[in-house]
């Protein structure tokens, strides 16, 4: 079957996108996207291991038998987290006191695991690969508009804290959006990411009506 | 679909298992070393940041005694010593904050007065309680010179519970803990100072 990766980008950045489109993955999206530097540190850790797992099942796939294929795919999103974990906090310590916390968190998402189940278990390794990459970007933006949103309302900042992720040379994208000291609470409180999120979910598929599409509803997610 | 027998499964999982098992193994060798010594690192700094390095001459993480703290549980206590003298002591103390235990690291310098607070754990609101970062403001700055008299006793509260210290907009909670932690930190020490500051 003739791979085309132009689909594959477009289904994982807009038009499957894991969180706007499948709604998976709503556990770390409601956790960490208190912040749009934090939404986008969880999105790049995410990618990582969905881009590795998702090359490691279309490599094993063919040895991967139905009936135990979910538990392999636990073991492999689970080692490959542990993976990160492990040679970020000897290697990369300064990034890993900013994303450590976030590492765990990759496991309990459903995201990666749908991709394993839906793409890596049929298809071959290279778009598997690509797979895995754009999904894992597409949560990227995803958790990094919402964490914006959230932030710009509930802080009044834009990108605070950039700097200590991505190194001194991104402190220009550290914005004071709002003169006032703090912003309207709720958004940064667990509802903020409810309200956020909801409103993103509907805002795509408005945009998508408007755009002529016919709506793309994913797999109900049955975890989160 | 043809169907496979039972124990092809159980290979395979295992298989995945063993596998996968001895790839983590194999890399929690390869960095064991490196995460102790970047945690060693940590506590070196976060040190560091509580005993201004020109108070000793001594490595104070290494040179570190063991005292009974509250509750009968053992309590770490690193000293910082020059010229053979105990000048500094730093230890954790724990406040209760908005969403559970805040972990500080005090340092009292041998006549009881705060060297410095710096908070090493917390899971205080982003954008609130999480203000007693020093990353994110200077609140924890202002403990430093202060002592158990100074301010006197029932000024060590945040303001609105009739004390001097400012919370700051939208928590009162987590200055409240980080406050009296630190006032807690210096009566341990002052009930504990010969044990502290004895040389050995």
């Amino acid at each position: 079957m003739a791979t085309d990766y132009r689909t594959i980008v477009r289904d994982g950045l807009w038009d499957n996108n894991g969180v706007l489109a499948q709604l998976l993955g709503m556990c770390p999206t409601m956790a960490m996207t208190t912040s749009a530097t934090n939404g986008f540190g969880m999105g790049v850790a995410t990618a990582v291991v969905m881009a590795a797992s998702n090359l490691l099942v279309a490599t094993f796939r063919g040895y991967i038998t139905q009936e135990v294929r979910i538990p392999v795919y636990i073991l492999i999103v689970a080692a490959m987290v542990t993976l990160v974990d492990l040679t970020m906090n000897a290697w990369m310590h300064e990034l890993y006191k900013v994303l450590g916390l976030f590492i765990p968190l990759i496991v309990s998402n459903c995201l990666p695991l749908g991709r394993l189940e839906v793409f890596a278990a049929k298809e071959p390794v290279l778009p598997s690969l690509m797979d895995g990459l754009f999904m894992g970007i597409g949560f990227t933006l995803a958790l990094t508009a919402i964490g914006a949103v959230r932030e710009i309302i509930g802080s009044g900042t834009l990108f605070a804290d950039a700097s200590l992720l991505l190194g001194p040379a991104f402190k220009f994208l550290e914005m004071k959006v709002s003169p006032l000291d703090s912003g309207v609470l709720v958004m940064i409180l667990p509802p903020g990411g409810f309200l956020a999120a909801g409103f993103m979910v509907v805002g795509k598929r408005l945009l998508d009506l408007r755009a002529g599409k016919a709506i793309a509803t994913g797999p109900a997610g049955h975890c989160v | 679909m043809t169907t496979q027998p039972t124990w092809l499964h159980a290979a395979v999982l295992g298989a995945f298992c063993t596998g996968f098992g001895a790839i983590l193994a194999l890399t929690d060798v390869l960095t064991a070393d490196a995460i102790a010594a970047r945690a060693l690192e940590d506590k070196q700094n976060s040190l560091a940041q509580v005993i201004p390095p020109g108070l000793h001459d001594n490595n104070p993480v290494t040179d570190a005694i063991t005292l009974t703290g509250e509750h009968g549980k053992p309590l770490t206590v690193y000293r910082a010593t020059k010229g053979g003298k105990v000048t500094g002591v730093a230890y954790e103390i724990l406040g209760s904050g908005y969403a559970g235990e805040i972990r500080l690291m005090l340092g009292v310098d041998a006549e009881g007065r705060v060297l410095g607070v710096r908070a090493t754990q917390h899971k205080e609101t982003p954008g609130l309680g999480d203000k007693i970062d020093p990353a994110k403001g200077d609140w924890i700055t202002r403990f430093s010179g202060l002592s158990l008299d100074l301010p006197p006793k029932d000024k060590w509260k945040v303001k609105k519970d009739g004390g001097q210290f400012d919370q700051f907009s939208g928590a009162t909670i987590t200055p409240r803990g980080v406050v009296g932690a630190v006032r807690e930190g210096l009566a341990f020490f002052a009930s504990h100072r010969p044990q502290m500051v004895e040389v050995r």
